[in-house]
């Protein structure tokens, strides 16, 4: 029996905020990474015999997503040495310096950055997924996409001091669990 | 001001949304309660965590689009 099981039904509910962060941080296209999360989801279905249960199912779509991410670079790279357009130079001379001039570079701290905000995205995230469902979907509304208090009463129906309860408890429950996984 | 009430006010000014008197309250409770310090300092930084990743949701009108394309695929 295969410790993990697959429920495409609760895909994007469960993972695609997720997967978003992924690829956005690498294809800096919010309409890009959303054909890719797509495509992802797609192309899970139809390999959904192939899951041995032995990875997470967030793990397993991440392994196809990034497939689908390094399939888009090639696209976009497919002619030879396009790969990296991105430095230029003014000389000749300076040529083959990239590598010590990104080192060094101490305004050039975006690739760091990067790096550790993603860490901590994915800790944020994997501490999301052990809140319940309504606790998790009402604190993502609230605190990253910043919306009314009464606009998330109406649209679940709750009164403002039940969504503060809600809000507390998962508060709660994210700090202790960002404090354990990160902090 | 009782500790259930400073956390509340804590948890609203995380969102901007404490007025200017509890505030001056919750102050006011945190140089005497330690217990409610603790939940401050952890709640400011997981206010601060959470505004350093950055993260971003899809909307829910693009949410809906992802499940209708991977439903039609499921029906197939």
């Amino acid at each position: 029996m295969p410790k993990h099981q697959l429920d495409p039904n609760v895909w994007v509910d469960r993972y695609s905020d997720y997967l978003f962060n992924f690829t956005i941080v690498r294809v800096n296209d919010s309409e890009i990474a959303k054909d890719l999360i797509s495509e992802t989801f797609l192309a899970g279905l139809k390999s959904k015999d192939n899951f041995k249960g032995e990875a997470t199912e967030r793990t397993w779509l991440i392994s196809i997503l990034k497939r689908k991410i390094i399939d888009h670079y090639r696209k976009i790279n497919s002619n030879k040495g396009k790969a990296e357009v991105r430095i230029s130079y003014n000389d000749e001379e300076s040529e083959g310096d990239w590598l010590e001039e990104r080192v060094s570079d101490p305004f050039d701290k975006t690739a760091e950055d990067t790096m550790e905000n993603e860490e901590l995205g994915i800790a944020i995230y994997s501490c999301l997924d052990s809140l319940n469902k309504k606790q998790a979907t009402i604190f993502k509304m609230k605190t990253i996409d910043g919306f009314d208090t009464e606009a998330i009463c109406n649209e679940f129906n709750i009164t403002a001091s039940n969504l503060w309860v809600i809000i507390h408890r998962a508060r709660k429950a994210m700090a202790d669990c960002l404090e354990k996984n990160w902090l | 001001m009782k500790c259930e009430e400073a956390n509340h006010v804590c948890d609203k000014s995380q969102y901007k949304e404490a007025s200017f008197v509890e505030r001056i309250k919750l102050a006011i409770h945190l140089i005497y309660c330690s217990a409610c310090r603790k939940y401050s300092f952890r709640n400011n930084k997981l206010s601060n965590a959470i505004k350093k990743s950055d993260l971003k949701t899809i909307s829910k009108e693009d949410k809906s689009d992802l499940k209708e394309r991977l439903h039609q695929e499921m029906s197939k």
